[in-house]
């Protein structure tokens, strides 16, 4: 599974972040979303799938 | 063709049946009528959404605004307290402005940044405690440690002195009763202002790259998008949204636990639990029910309904938290339910700018608090204590307790 995120819907809540530390990071500058690990697998997967679904933006997802 | 309204007999902002469980009339309209129109206290009516996948849905979608000027804006007290021309804060903003505006101080609220003033406000937190343990008992939490706590953090970070915390936490707690007079409320928020004024004049003369006041000078200077008013717009909402919120956490939860032996046990025997504690804390109560209202700038269909240009909509935060399709037994507070999508921050684009800040405030005191004193106890009968149900942000005047 590919991990896609938005920086342009990102609004920087860094739930990600709270979710998935080894997978999300966020900018310094404008605290929108950085990933860190393009395809997530095992349990990384499973917290992006957390993070995905409380994401208040939509910025983030998961294809293929 | 002009269908015929219908409006349901609840007037908003509607009273919590109790400290602990929305306004009965929230279970009514979910079951009844999840999108209903109900009245407002100015004579006009107001979409009321009480479904969690409503709410989520209407407040991700642009076009419901946020912009609190317009005069369609469904109205939660009655009397507006800023006039026309007044700068928007990020609260009131819509897209495309919003974005930006947000993005330029969100560099300072990331989950790093956060982390960064633990050591801080765990320093705060211990002070705060060594008080308490040092003075004669009850205590009043409130004033001991609800309030200082994060109005001294948000001081701190912000780099407004600490030493003006009354008069700030009094002109707040003015703003936000709905009971206040609206020359009060007016008042109250134009003293604050001018003091916010004034702080930053003096601070533009010689900004410092240690408090976020500062950095957003020197920030905006060298971008050329500086504005005083638009600072001090921020800093206001801030300051409000950075002291008095989480206070009202910090209250409620330590009663919740208390009341809850068997939550509190939990949290006790693990500190990895506090942190899903907080989040389950935060949709039980969810102090900040009615901000996340809205205004349809085109006509919308949502769940069933077309919500059309001009009406106004009431995205219910309690509600939708204690909504069972999201929540399995949702009156019941179960810090292991994992509560992590719940709304009590708001959702879309404006959701809480100071959510990780709030977290770990309320983390650390609620460690910190039961670890140093762990046979608190309330001072009281919940049945004597007085919660804020007049005020548009919930939460406690004062907490008696002792040990």
């Amino acid at each position: 599974m590919k991990l896609i995120a938005d920086v342009g819907r990102c609004v920087g809540a860094g739930q990600c972040v709270l979710t998935e530390p080894d997978v999300f990071d966020q900018s310094e500058d404008d605290g929108t979303v950085v990933v860190l690990v393009d395809e997530p697998e095992g349990d990384q997967l499973e917290h992006v799938r957390e993070a995905v679904r409380v994401c208040p933006s939509q910025a983030i997802s998961l294809s293929g | 063709m002009t269908e015929a309204v219908q409006i349901r007999p609840e007037q908003f902002p509607l009273t919590r049946e109790c400290p602990f469980s929305p306004p009965k009339e929230y279970r009514d309209l979910r079951e009844e009528a999840p999108i209903a129109r109900v009245n407002l206290l100015d004579g006009k009516w107001a979409w009321a959404l009480t479904r969690h996948e409503d709410v989520r849905t209407m407040l991700s979608d642009p076009r419901f605004s946020a912009d609190r000027s317009n005069p369609d804006f469904p109205q939660m007290v009655m009397g507006r307290v800023q006039d026309d021309d007044a700068e928007k804060s990020l609260i009131s903003m819509d897209a495309p402005e919003h974005g930006p505006a947000r993005r330029a101080v969100l560099g300072e609220f990331t989950v790093r940044r956060m982390e960064a003033l633990r050591p801080r406000i765990q320093e705060i937190v211990d002070e705060r405690i060594d008080a308490m343990l040092a003075g004669p008992r009850p205590v009043d939490l409130v004033r001991e440690l609800s309030l200082p706590v994060p109005s001294l953090v948000i001081c701190e970070l912000l780099g407004v002195p600490y030493s003006d915390h009354e008069f700030f936490q009094a002109h707040t707690a003015t703003m936000v009763s709905r009971q206040s007079s609206v020359p009060d409320r007016r008042a109250a928020f134009q003293a604050v202002q001018t003091y916010l004024g004034d702080l930053i004049l003096l601070k533009e003369k010689d900004p410092s790259e240690d408090d976020l006041l500062g950095r957003q000078i020197i920030k905006g200077r060298e971008e050329g998008t500086y504005r005083h008013r638009a600072l001090v717009a921020m800093a206001f909402l801030l300051l409000l949204a950075g002291h008095e919120t989480t206070a009202n956490m910090i209250s409620l939860s330590t009663v919740a636990l208390l009341e809850n032996p068997d939550q509190l046990a939990l949290v006790k025997a693990d500190p990895a639990r506090t942190l899903p504690a907080v989040e389950e804390l935060l949709r039980y109560f969810t102090i900040v029910d009615t901000v996340t209202a809205r205004v349809a700038t085109e006509d919308v269909p949502l769940g069933g309904v077309t919500i059309r240009a001009g009406e106004g909509v009431l995205g219910l935060g309690f509600a939708a938290n204690r909504d069972p399709e999201a929540f399995a037994d949702p009156d019941d507070l179960d810090i292991e339910r994992g509560a992590r999508h719940h709304v009590a921050f708001g959702f879309g684009p404006h959701q809480c700018l100071g959510q990780n800040l709030a977290r770990m405030e309320l983390q650390i005191v609620i460690d910190t608090l039961f670890r140093r004193i762990p046979d608190l106890a309330l001072a009281e009968p919940v049945g004597k204590l007085a919660f804020k149900d007049e005020a548009a942000i919930y939460g406690m005047y004062s907490l008696p307790v002792t040990w």
